[in-house]
């Protein structure tokens, strides 16, 4: 198993809010994630990642045959895991070349390897680019800065597609996009997802499954999953609503 | 629990040593401790100088006597018993002719920052005047230049080999009368650079002048001085450190630069004296005057300062835009991390019509110290049309630090504009996580982020300086923030 989740508890500045989270997940498979505000998808999303702040109190996260928990974020991510942010950072004055660079030779540097020539990271940012359909110039923009919500959410699919992570995590990368940035967006996750890496996808709506379609999708409520099931419960919260979930859980 | 992982960091990461902080061991002429008019005397005659000479020392000398050191700064400045310095300390060796004629043990030392003084081996289009303590060691690239007319030589090599040129443009930017440290610097000054672009002239290579103190116990008073001639354009570079000492060290040197009618002086220097410890022990006080000024009509002068090293720097690159349509650039950044104090800026006098300035300062504050930019832009009355954009901005990494601007603003007349912009921030923990999450270590992103917000800056810089800088904006801050 690539993920595995037991019994999770987080709290956030001494208030818990993930309050005994579990989740398996394959190689090759796609999760979704949904339930209302405030149920502690992102915080999920960051205690796996590795985000200071986020106080794990209880359980554990296996991942790749060892529990992370207490491993640098940097380390996680370099063992593979990454995530597509709901607000991506802007960082100015720095080149999405540079930056990425940066991370691809970071990654590299971790796995015992050299760093990358400039001809083969030139070659590699133009075609990973091409896969998630941005045109223009990327290398010298900044990080994020004067990018338009889609091209922020583009932007990070490109850089999934340049780190090539085992366990990628969408937090809420459906939010704030349009009908074609959503299926350029979902374009890349399918042209990425191969047997040997999975996707967490974390959403509101059903929207964007009908693009990327999960093998499982779980509703989270209160800190916890409180129902799994097929895509076909994507459909069922839907049409339900989360209030349906609040029953559930009582 | 809650836990604020930003500060933790920040405590964390100033921690890198200074790379540049070893000792050479050579034999080295001192004279005594202490200042008065026999040291005076005993500096100019070890120089060889002419009379003339003493006489500027003398007077600014006897001019200094009257001064007191000034106190506006926002820094705190320990007593300094300018009787307890050595004024003049020189490795015990000739300026060398060929390199085989320098002292091994000499040449070592440059290597080991960096710098060859071997013109074979060097980065062609870069020429090396070499300077160390006192003296001069080596200048390279000596027949190229003056192929072209060029004059670039340590300054107690121009003073015997042009010494009207040297009469004619010494002490007219920077009067020995200006302050309290320009008058001790032109007392006592022992070396440095000088170099004249004759008219018309590109000066087809960047020259650079490296300085580095070796002796303990002493002061360094360089004086560099360039003149670029009507239309004449050249890129001087400057770069300098000094070995860790407990003690403190007084630089105080003077830069003048005259740009003629239509001539344009590109002046850069990455300024790294060792800059103390983490409890702020030893270090250099860095007082410097340097001054430009666009004498003629379209002249250009454009600083850019890297300001990472020094216990204390008291400097203000000014430029006074005298002739119509002049331009002047100041772009800077520096920073300051454990207990470094930097009160720096700039000064630019409109008095010529239609003349244009541009200040982009770039503060960064670590640790415990202090960073202040000071500033003032000045438009005559008769200097209409005049056109200034200044934008000073300042990050702070941690919450121990300070950050400060003080921006003076005098405008003579209605149809001038002049534009401030400011903003303070901090490396918020959204961008750290974010670089972390993409693999990147935090010293590594802070590293990242703090070349970012100075780009503006480091664009500026000549190629050879710019990576220099880069890689110097990282280490100064390792350890300091996370």
């Amino acid at each position: 198993m690539l993920l595995n989740i037991k019994n999770l508890h987080v709290s956030i500045g001494g208030k818990e809010i993930l309050k005994g989270f579990n989740l398996g997940v394959n190689e090759g498979e796609i999760h979704a994630i949904m339930g209302p505000n405030g149920t502690g998808k992102s915080t999920w999303a960051a205690a796996v990642t590795g985000r200071e702040g986020y106080e794990i109190t209880e359980g554990e996260i296996w991942y790749k045959g060892q529990n992370i928990v207490g491993m640098p974020p940097e380390e996680r991510a370099n063992l593979g895991i990454f995530l597509s942010f709901q607000y991506p950072v802007e960082i100015p004055g720095v080149s999405m070349q540079n930056f990425m660079r940066t991370a691809v030779n970071a990654k590299r540097e971790y796995q015992g390897l050299p760093p990358m020539s400039m001809i083969d990271f030139t070659k590699m940012m133009k075609q990973k680019q091409a896969m998630v359909e941005i045109t223009e110039k990327l290398q010298n923009r900044y990080v994020n800065v004067g990018f338009s919500g889609g091209e922020k959410k583009k932007n990070e699919i490109f850089q999934m597609a340049m780190l090539e992570p085992e366990l990628s995590i969408l937090d809420e990368t459906d939010s704030g996009l349009d009908i074609d940035a959503l299926r350029i967006v979902a374009n890349g996750v399918n042209q990425l997802h191969n047997e040997h890496n999975a996707f967490v996808v974390i959403t509101h709506y059903q929207r964007l499954l009908d693009y990327i379609v999960p093998d499982f999708v779980h509703v989270m409520y209160d800190g916890r999953i409180v129902k799994s099931g097929d895509k076909k419960l994507a459909l069922e919260l839907e049409e339900k609503g989360y209030e349906w979930v609040k029953e559930l859980k009582l | 629990m809650e836990s604020n992982p930003k500060e933790n960091i920040i405590e964390e990461v100033t921690n890198k040593d200074y790379e540049f902080g070893f000792v050479t061991d050579i034999e080295t002429d001192f004279i005594p401790k202490g200042l008065n008019e026999d040291i005076i005397r005993l500096i100019s005659k070890k120089k060889e100088e002419p009379e003339w000479l003493l006489d500027f020392r003398l007077k600014a000398f006897r001019h200094w006597q009257t001064l007191k050191m000034p106190t506006w700064a926002h820094l705190t400045i320990p007593p300094i018993d300018y009787q307890d310095i050595i004024y003049y300390a020189a490795p015990k060796q000739r300026k060398a002719k060929s390199l085989d004629e320098v002292d091994p043990e000499l040449l070592a030392t440059f290597d080991k920052l960096g710098i060859s003084l071997d013109e074979q081996k060097k980065l062609s289009g870069v020429a090396v005047d070499a300077v160390m303590d006192s003296t001069s060691v080596k200048t390279t690239f000596q027949e190229t230049l003056s192929k072209h007319g060029i004059i670039f030589m340590s300054f107690s090599e121009a003073v015997k080999q042009h010494p009207d040129l040297v009469k004619k443009y010494l002490g007219k930017v920077v009067p020995y009368t200006d302050n309290f440290f320009a008058a001790l610097n032109s007392a006592v000054f022992s070396d440095g650079s000088f170099c004249y672009v004759p008219k018309g002239v590109r000066c087809p290579i960047e020259l650079s002048t490296y300085f580095r103190i070796n002796a303990a116990n002493t002061g360094q008073f360089e004086r560099t001085l360039i003149v670029a001639d009507e239309g004449a354009y050249v890129s001087y570079m400057e770069g300098c450190t000094a070995p860790q000492r407990d003690e403190n060290q007084l630089h105080a040197a003077i830069v003048e630069i005259i740009s003629e009618k239509d001539a344009e002086v590109k002046y850069s220097t990455v300024q790294n004296w060792y800059p103390g410890d983490k409890d702020g022990k030893g270090g250099i006080y860095n007082f410097v005057t340097k001054r430009g000024i666009c004498r003629g009509d379209n002249a250009k002068i454009s600083w850019t300062q890297v300001e990472t090293g020094s216990a204390i720097t008291w400097k203000y690159p000014s430029c006074i835009l005298k002739g119509d349509n002049t331009v002047a650039e100041f772009y800077s950044v520096a920073v300051t991390n454990n207990w470094q104090q930097a009160d720096t800026g700039t000064k630019m006098i409109h008095i010529g019509k239609n003349s244009r300035s541009t200040i982009i300062s770039k503060g960064i504050s670590a640790g415990h110290s202090q960073n202040g930019y000071r500033g003032l832009v000045k438009v005559v009355p008769e200097a209409t049309n005049c056109r200034n954009f200044s934008q000073c901005d300042s990050l702070l990494l941690g919450d121990q630090c300070g950050a400060h601007t003080w921006p003076y603003v005098e405008c003579g007349n209605d149809s001038s504009i002049l534009e401030h912009e400011a903003t303070t921030s901090k490396i918020s923990e959204d961008q750290l996580f974010y670089c972390n999450q993409r693999g990147i270590p935090t010293e590594k992103a802070i590293g990242l982020i703090v070349n970012g917000y100075a780009k503006d800056v480091l664009n500026k810089l000549p190629m050879e300086f710019a990576v220099e800088a880069q890689k110097l904006l990282s280490i100064t801050l390792e350890g300091s923030v996370g």
